[in-house]
């Protein structure tokens, strides 16, 4: 009775015709999920790890101590750090650059640091056109804080809750 | 001096240009369609996998097909360092004008053909057979592994499935008592072919997508094993006139399919609507609903392995389609309805 049934199906292409019906079915009643992506875009996690900013106090100081925790957690060995105490007694970098061809955007650098100065943005959208505007130094990490400290600030204020 | 111009213009020139005029008016609305083929199956595949296809060039992408081509013609031709040059380049000429040539018997309506002759079938057979060389030659040519394998594959795959086709096609003959694709048409006038040759019809439609390389059966250029198949080294303009060759191929498989089995430039019914409708229209929107089931079968099904394709040709497409020849004969004797 199998053989029969085996040899039915078969001979009449059931299963072809039943995944001829289930594209069929898509081609009519699925819409497309495309995103145009330059001009929208997709949502993004507040734990999305993008491109790193080095953050500020409210007041305009830096909060990188120049710990090198990041530094040394960091497995890429993307990070180098060179650290100074100011006149006023104060530790801070006086060197803070990231490789961004080597970081692997593990994330480990902005858990290790203990005043929140490292992060991971959201901003995915940084392709340069040569390799040496990847080198980042603390100038420009700073730079990046400025711009994203809106939406880093909100996007560690929807994360504190889960940590 | 006048007078011979003048004999001259009647007897040779102006038939001569009036062929011209012919084939251009088949031609271009061919490569206009081939373009435009490219540009559905993008389409139809996207719909069929939640995508959007082509959409920025020009309104909902339309102009996408002339972009690839220009993007084609600036491209520079390769030639590979130990390839056989003349068969190199021979070998998309050869493709591309069989593709083309096969259109000189198709009729597009009633008297709407370029060469009515009464050994049409065997013709488009004939045509469709040799079709096989640019292929072959083109994988010879190309002295790479990889061409090597896709040409023999294709050349075996097409010898394999054009036998139960040549079987396929008597059966239809048997009925219609006739070569000639214009007696082939109006023998149709009643039923189309496909009703009563039903199964021979859907061993035509799988056969067609074997002979033309489709999906599933499209070994030839298997991505994943052979890169691109026969056509790997080609580039620019070559690799353009193998595209183009395909896909009118596979335009040209419709419209044999349409003639043969969907009844031509006729309309489904002999009522007032339809036949407002003239037969040229009828028969591109047939020839496009069979190539919609061509791009459907694409995006649905994944390919056959070698010799899986190899067993469907030999055990079942043959035995079946032999049998069917023997059952239409056995049919039309008994019944006494052999076409005189």
């Amino acid at each position: 009775m199998s053989f029969m049934n085996t040899t039915f199906r078969a001979f009449f292409l059931v299963e072809l015709m039943q995944g001829l019906a289930c594209t069929l079915k898509y081609f009519f009643f699925r819409p497309a999920v495309t995103i145009n992506y330059p001009f929208e875009k997709g949502p993004l996690s507040p734990r999305f790890r993008g491109e790193h900013a080095l953050r500020r106090y409210p007041n305009g100081e830096e909060r990188c101590i120049a710990c090198k925790l990041c530094e040394a957690i960091c497995p890429a060995l993307a990070i180098t750090i060179e650290g100074e105490v100011r006149d006023d007694g104060s530790r801070r970098a006086r060197r803070y650059d990231i490789d961004m061809t080597k970081c692997i955007y593990c994330g480990f650098c902005q858990e290790a640091c203990p005043v929140d100065a490292i992060v991971e943005g959201p901003n995915f959208e940084y392709a340069t056109e040569t390799r040496a505007e990847l080198m980042y130094n603390k100038a420009k990490l700073l730079a990046n804080g400025e711009r994203w400290e809106t939406e880093l600030a909100a996007r560690i204020e929807a994360d504190a809750p889960y940590r | 001096m006048v007078e011979l111009f003048a004999s001259l213009w009647v007897e040779y020139l102006w038939p001569l240009l009036w062929l011209v005029i012919k084939i251009v008016v088949i031609v271009v609305p061919l490569l206009v369609a081939v373009a435009y083929l490219t540009y559905a199956e993008r389409k139809i595949i996207a719909a069929m996998q939640m995508r959007k296809g082509p959409n920025v060039v020009g309104p909902f992408g339309l102009l996408q097909p002339f972009a690839d081509g220009l993007k084609l013609f600036m491209k520079e031709t390769v030639l590979p360092s130990r390839a056989s040059v003349a068969v190199y380049f021979l070998a998309p000429m050869l493709t591309f004008l069989l593709a083309l040539a096969a259109w000189a018997v198709v009729p597009f309506g009633d008297g709407l053909v370029l060469a009515d002759i009464n050994v049409g079938i065997l013709y488009l057979f004939a045509i469709s057979s040799l079709g096989v060389y640019g292929i072959i030659m083109s994988g010879w040519a190309s002295n790479s592994r990889y061409a090597f394998l896709g040409g023999l594959r294709s050349a075996a795959q097409m010898v394999s499935y054009e036998v139960s086709i040549g079987f396929v096609l008597i059966s239809v003959l048997l009925t219609v008592g006739s070569l000639n694709l214009s007696d082939v048409v109006m023998a149709q006038k009643t039923v189309w072919f496909f009703i009563p040759h039903l199964p021979m019809f859907v061993v035509f439609f799988i056969s067609g997508l074997a002979e033309t390389n489709r999906s599933p059966f499209d070994l030839p250029e298997a991505e994943a094993e052979l890169v691109a198949g026969y056509n790997v080294e080609y580039s620019s303009m070559p690799f353009a006139l193998f595209f183009l060759g395909e896909y009118a191929n596979m335009i040209l498989m419709s419209a044999m399919t349409v003639i043969l089995f969907l009844g031509g430039w006729l309309p489904p019914m002999d009522i007032a609507l339809f036949t407002w409708i003239p037969g040229p229209i009828w028969f591109a929107a047939k020839i496009a609903f069979v190539l919609f089931f061509f791009l459907w079968v694409r995006a649905t099904f994944p390919r056959y392995r070698y010799d899986q394709l190899m067993r469907l040709g030999w055990k079942v497409f043959l035995p079946l389609s032999l049998a069917w020849l023997v059952i239409t004969a056995s049919v039309l004797q008994f019944t006494g309805l052999v076409p005189k």
